[in-house]
């Protein structure tokens, strides 16, 4: 595991290269909150043990940023988490875990345009925190379901209420997962997968 | 204890990317195409593009540029790229964009969500979660 090295370059061990048959990939967003879980959720379905892309955001981003307006202009470091899992031999699934606040979104071209689709994650302790994320998804089109991380101190309410809550219509699933479990970070994929083969069944219907 | 309350919004103009042409198929990757701005040229890449080498670095490359043809000797997406070599995406996009011109490296373009999402791209992601 000597991964490390002095003398070598930095790269992936040997068992996170790609097979050279993979031709293509797609991403998955994971959106949420600080300490909501988004790397806990990456780390534990990645096939590779998860890597960090930075970004640094200086005044050259303000013009782009609408919302920057009250920040300071010193640069700013923004990280984001992110893992992979193989599909097939020639399709790779990446997943990212992206801090809540639109102005970092612009860092990285297309982060969400390209994705297949979000996991908007939430913390019932901090409900709040994901309302405006949910509104960017939605203004932009990006199909979403929501994660409900349940930390044991955390109250719990029922999905109905949830649902009434998040003003969310009938047809985007709210689950609630732990996301330390790779079969439940796992299951939270699958609903979204679910959910867009759903919303591509009843666009070909239409 | 009641949770507090959100407000539903509305979709704005679609930004969808334009749909891509039939990818994964066939020897040559999308055209990848440079974008003047005042930010300077740059090749339309994204995260979870995959890049890999077309021949061995040069004896007159520099540094950055050996270490990234070294690093995709097989593919790997531009998001790796940035962590292993521990630099901004914005500069690892503008190394790949020279290493692009110079076709040093290829660039394998992902696929990205369409108006009408590709049910069998879906299908195939299903079953690969599953085997999880």
């Amino acid at each position: 595991m000597d991964f490390k090295g002095s003398d070598t370059l930095p790269g992936p061990r040997t068992e996170d290269r790609l097979p050279h048959t993979a031709q293509a990939a797609v991403k998955i967003v994971i959106v949420g909150g600080f300490g909501v879980g988004k790397t806990t959720m990456v780390g534990s379905v990645s096939e590779i043990r998860p890597l960090t892309t930075e970004e640094t955001m200086t005044q050259a981003g303000v013009g782009v940023d609408d919302n920057y307006g009250s920040e300071t202009k010193t640069a700013t470091t923004v990280a984001m988490d992110f893992g992979r899992i193989s599909i097939t031999e020639q399709l790779v699934l990446y997943l990212f875990g992206t801090p809540g606040q639109e102005r970092f979104w612009f860092l990285w071209n297309g982060l969400f345009e390209g994705a297949l689709g979000a996991v908007v994650l939430v913390d019932t302790r901090r409900l709040e925190v994901s309302f405006d994320v949910m509104g960017r998804l939605e203004e932009r089109g990006v199909p979403f379901v929501v994660a409900v991380n349940t930390f044991p101190d955390a109250p719990h309410y029922p999905v109905a209420e949830l649902r009434t809550a998040l003003d969310l219509p009938e047809d985007i699933p709210i689950v609630e997962c732990d996301v330390r479990r790779r079969a439940s970070s796992r299951d939270v994929l699958m609903t979204l997968m679910r959910f867009l083969h759903s919303l591509a069944m009843s666009g070909a219907l239409t | 204890m009641t949770p507090p309350q959100r407000q539903r919004r509305q979709p704005k103009q679609q930004p969808l990317a334009p749909p891509p042409a039939k990818e994964g198929e066939g020897p040559n990757p999308e055209r990848l195409y440079v974008i003047g701005g005042e930010a300077g040229d740059r090749a339309a890449l994204d995260l979870v593009t995959l890049i890999v080498a077309r021949a061995d670095p040069a004896p007159c490359a520099t540094p950055e540029q050996e270490a990234l043809i070294r690093l995709c000797a097989g593919p790997l997406s531009v998001a790796e790229l940035s962590a292993y070599l521990d630099l901004p995406f914005s500069m690892v996009t503008v190394l790949l964009t020279e290493l692009l011109t110079e076709r040093l490296v290829q660039a394998r373009a992902p696929i990205v969500r369409q108006e009408i999402p590709d049910r069998n791209l879906l299908e195939a992601v299903m079953h690969g979660l599953q085997r999880l």
